[in-house]
């Protein structure tokens, strides 16, 4: 007799109604909806924040059909698009009273229109990718070579703050290449300075070199694990800095992730301007602050095209030229706010900064020291620098406040205020790849893809279902379960839907087949051989079984290849193939057999299966 | 209904020879249009900037060309792309120009000579990029030969897991050669229609092998070839059934899929219909002359069947 036990029909059963119940969003599609979240750090979102927002859209008459609050964002469902943009422009304007400074990212987005109790236990549509949503994907490389290099500045900086501190005398301290180089007059004086350093920090290797008698040098380079600290805080860095800059741009929801080493992956649904996207992802500002030159006549041989060695030529902001030095007292790393607003006493605008602990006292020895003398203020954009200011030092500035003022408009006080606040990139980044796929293509790839599939699907249930009769239209069911099964899996794990992830679908279907051929075919073979029906039944899924789970193993070694090694397109065609793979085991065998049994199972006195015309050689 | 009447087991050992040579012009012939043609790698694996836009009607090419050589893009490829309405420009990477700036520019460059093009697609890909997709290619298809001969020879044999993966790998070069000889774009999806499709036809050779196994096992008194010719004889109608219906499958991609998919699809057909070929006729014959035979199977066997005696 053919029949599972009936845990093993319940279990089938309910495997089928969780496939279905998870299935189920995907046929609601989207409506409108406008999503608030955090536009900084120290924001949060909370309760009382829902309030405002249902009491301002009742306020301007504005009609909701759900508002939903998960750990990031607020999300309100409009009926309408034009619902939509009243009610971004209301709940904008009374959350961020001030748009030059905007407390929350208020974006347009599209919500599954599914039930709440569907959205409750998690059920949520399969999530789309962006050839399929339309959006920007960009790859960025972050330049490591050049976080190192800077930090090898900072590091000769602060050395040469430590020899003075430790009244250890040298004759020089530069960079050269990716070592720091310390020179001496003697032997004594170098071991001062080795026992200095090595006292100081670890991350620095320190070898000994003599190229003359007199001329003994230390050479010191970043130790293994200090040049890894630098590239994990450059990416982090660089991550947070492009959240904070991507939240300018109102993007619903924003994909910001590292990608191996020193990559990182950015993918914005929806967005079309590309121009701007790319302008606020590369725009780099960095604030330095340098001591002016004013030797006596540098100057003046700098404009006839002699620049002073250690030093470079800058532009005042709306002024004068001014030669100022490569050594970097301060940099905006240590910067922990910046904000705009006026001097106290001229009245103009201004951009008034903290500093940190290490900053404030860097800042106050300098002050101490070149009393009376200039002191450029940097901010360089995109490799370019501009000396916003050069005040002479007046008195020592302690506490770490520090006002950049002179010449500035009050925009472009917010504007580098901001640039300074939403912080620096701790090292350039270049865009090494770009996608941009408009939504109307976006909706045209889902219409094809989906039409594949569906002709596809139909053609192989007429085929099957003449072919092999009731058998046929089992397997036909099969593997509309497998599909179920695979649309509520990739929904339930939230993986990205893409055109080839589409195919791959497609794809599986067509494989899948295969499983319950064998097994068809196997039926039929052991009918041909004179076998009752119930024990043809019995022993073509068995001997079918070891064959098809050998030939989902290579099937599944191939996509999982294409899973370890795949990027981009081959990944999304790749996850959706091998979690087919696993779906149609399940439901060309189990669900399969559990329909046949159902058939045929009970019948004691079966005379034949109804799986097509069976041909038996010498009749 | 039934399409495969067969009364005897159709000799095909006797044809082994014929078989492989034939499928060694076609492999020779593949390699020959892939070493004088070369591929036509997409922008994915040579780097480059690939924009795509529709036009309400169909522009005409040579104005867009000519804008576009004008604003410093002499060496752009100006296509349609599916249909006369859809054009697809192609602008290889250059040193001298910044690479983040060229589908703007593109863009701009369409607006002025008119006709309001719709933008449907960028692609940008920096030159390093495109060696790494290139090289990670390869690895994963040598990823799959390795696994795939590892799992074969522990289910089967050594020598069936070898006869299998000459059989697919050559099914890879062959597919590569159509690529190579009509010239069709070769991009990442297709690159994964060729690794999936190595995959699949192994299952072919699988499905024989299985069935070669359980002969060997269960009829004596049969030689080598008796033993394959039945084995492929008696999973043929499975063959070609379960291989039509993928077909259709992929038809149905080739037809409703889109330019998107047009390749993809492509490679899968090709490979479907040569996969049935190799893995079957060509796989069969290399297991017979690597010298498989019943002892081979039967070893572990005995010693269970002993001790129940």
């Amino acid at each position: 007799m053919n029949r599972y036990p009936l845990w093993k029909n319940i279990l089938i059963g309910l495997v089928l109604f969780l496939g279905l119940i998870y299935t189920l969003p995907n046929f609601y599609g989207e409506v409108p909806a406008v999503q608030v979240s955090s536009g900084k750090a120290t924001l949060k979102l909370d309760a009382s924040l829902n309030g405002t927002i249902e009491q301002t859209l009742r306020d301007a008459g504005i009609e909701y059909t759900g508002l939903f609050i998960d750990a990031n964002s607020i999300r309100v469902r409009v009926p309408s698009t034009d619902a939509q943009l009243r009610a971004k422009d209301a709940i904008e304007k009374r959350l961020n009273p001030d748009p030059r400074d905007p407390s929350y990212v208020v974006a347009l987005n599209l919500l599954s229109a599914s039930p709440n109790w569907l959205t409750a236990i998690n059920a949520l549509p399969m999530y789309l990718g962006l050839d399929l949503r339309g959006g920007v994907h960009f790859l960025l490389q972050v330049d490591m070579p050049g976080a190192i290099t800077k930090r090898l500045d900072a590091t000769a900086a602060d050395l040469r703050t430590l020899m003075r501190d430790k009244n250890v005398r040298h004759a020089g301290i530069t960079r050269e290449g990716n070592n720091v180089l310390l020179r001496f007059r003697d032997a004594a004086q170098r071991d001062a300075a080795r026992k200095a350093i090595s006292a100081s920090t670890a991350d620095l290797q320190l070898t000994d070199r003599e190229d003359a008698a007199d001329d003994l040098k230390l050479v010191a380079t970043l130790s293994q694990n200090a040049q890894k600290n630098i590239r994990d805080f450059a990416i982090k860095q660089n991550i947070t800095t492009l959240h904070n800059r991507i939240n300018e741009l109102g993007v619903a929801e924003p994909v910001i992730q590292q990608q191996g080493l020193d990559r990182i992956v950015v993918q914005l649904p929806g967005v079309q301007d590309v121009a701007k996207a790319k302008d606020i992802l590369g725009r780099t500002a960095t604030l330095e602050v340098r001591l002016v030159d004013e030797t006596p006549g540098a100057l003046e041989g700098a404009l006839a095209g002699s620049v002073p060695l250690g030093t470079e030529l800058y532009n005042e902001r709306g002024g004068s030229p001014i030669l100022v030095r490569n050594q970097v007292v301060l940099t905006g790393d240590r910067l922990t706010d910046a904000q705009p607003g006026f001097d106290g006493q001229t009245n103009e605008p201004a951009v008034h900064l903290t500093l940190d602990a290490a900053g404030s006292r860097i800042f106050r020895d300098v002050t101490r020291e070149n009393v009376g003398k200039r002191m450029a203020i940097l901010l360089i954009e995109k490799g370019k620098g501009e000396v916003v200011t050069a005040p002479v030092i007046r008195t020592e500035i302690g506490g770490g406040r520090v006002q950049i003022s002179g010449r500035m408009t009050t925009q472009e006080a917010n504007d580098v205020a901001l640039l300074l606040r939403a912080g620096s990139l701790a090292a350039p980044m270049d865009i090494i790849e770009e996608r941009t796929v408009g939504p109307s293509l976006g909706a045209e790839n889902i219409e094809k893809g989906f039409h594949s599939t569906l002709w596809g699907f139909v053609a192989i249930a007429i085929f099957m279902s003449v072919y092999y009769a009731l058998f046929g239209l089992v397997s036909v069911i099969a593997l509309a379960a497998n599909l179920l099964l695979l649309v509520a899996l990739l929904s339930l794990l939230q993986a990205t839907l893409t055109l080839p992830g589409i195919a791959a679908m497609a794809l599986t279907l067509g494989m899948a087949i295969d499983a319950n051929v064998l097994i068809n075919e196997r039926i039929r073979e052991e009918l041909r051989n004179g076998v009752s029906p119930q024990a043809a039944i019995h022993a073509g899924y068995e001997r079918a079984f070891d064959t098809i789970l050998d030939s989902n193993v290579t099937t599944l070694i191939a996509g999982i290849a294409l899973l370890v090694f795949g990027s981009g397109p081959v990944r999304g065609f790749a996850v959706v193939h091998c979690l087919g793979i696993l779906t149609s085991m399940f439901s060309a065998i189990l669900i399969s057999r559990m329909l046949v049994n159902f058939i045929y199972g009970r019948r004691r006195k079966l005379e034949s299966l109804s799986i097509g015309q069976i041909w038996k050689p010498g009749n | 209904m039934e399409f495969f009447r067969i009364k005897k087991d159709i000799p095909f050992m006797r044809h082994a020879l014929t078989f492989n040579i034939i499928s060694l012009i076609t492999f020779v012939l593949a390699v020959f249009f892939l070493a004088t043609r070369g591929l036509h790698l997409s922008v994915e694996f040579t780097g480059g900037t690939l924009v795509e836009v529709a036009y309400a009607e169909a522009p005409q090419l040579e104005p867009i060309r000519k804008a576009l050589a004008t604003s410093g893009y002499p060496d752009a490829q100006v296509q349609n792309f599916g249909s006369a309405r859809d054009v697809l420009i192609r602008l290889p990477n250059r040193d001298d120009l910044d690479t983040t700036k060229v589908s703007e520019r593109t863009m701009a460059t369409l607006q002025s000579v008119g006709g309001a093009p719709e933008l449907r697609r960028v692609e940008f890909v920096g030159p390093q990029v495109g060696k790494e997709l290139a090289s990670d290619g390869a690895m994963a298809l040598l990823l799959v030969i390795f696994g795939i001969v590892v799992y074969l020879a522990m289910r089967f044999e050594w020598r069936f897991a070898v006869s299998a993966i000459i059989a697919n790998l050559h099914d890879v070069v062959i597919i590569l050669g159509f690529f190579a000889f009509f010239q069709w774009e070769f991009s990442l999806p297709v690159l994964a229609a060729v690794l999936a499709v190595l995959g699949y036809s192994v299952n072919e050779s699988v499905v024989v092998f299985d069935r070669v196994r359980e002969t060997f096992k269960k009829k004596r008194g049969m030689t080598t070839p008796e033993v394959l010719d039945h084995a492929i004889t008696s999973t043929i109608s499975r063959t070609v059934i379960t291989h039509g219906s993928t077909q259709m499958m992929v038809l149905a991609m080739l037809l409703f899929g889109g330019e998107t998919l047009h390749y993809f699809a492509m490679a899968l057909t090709i490979g479907i219909l040569f996969g049935i070929y190799s893995s079957v006729l060509v796989a069969s014959p290399l297991v017979m002359w690597l010298g498989v035979s019943r002892e081979q199977f039967m070893k572990p066997k005995k010693e269970k069947e002993e001790a129940v005696v």
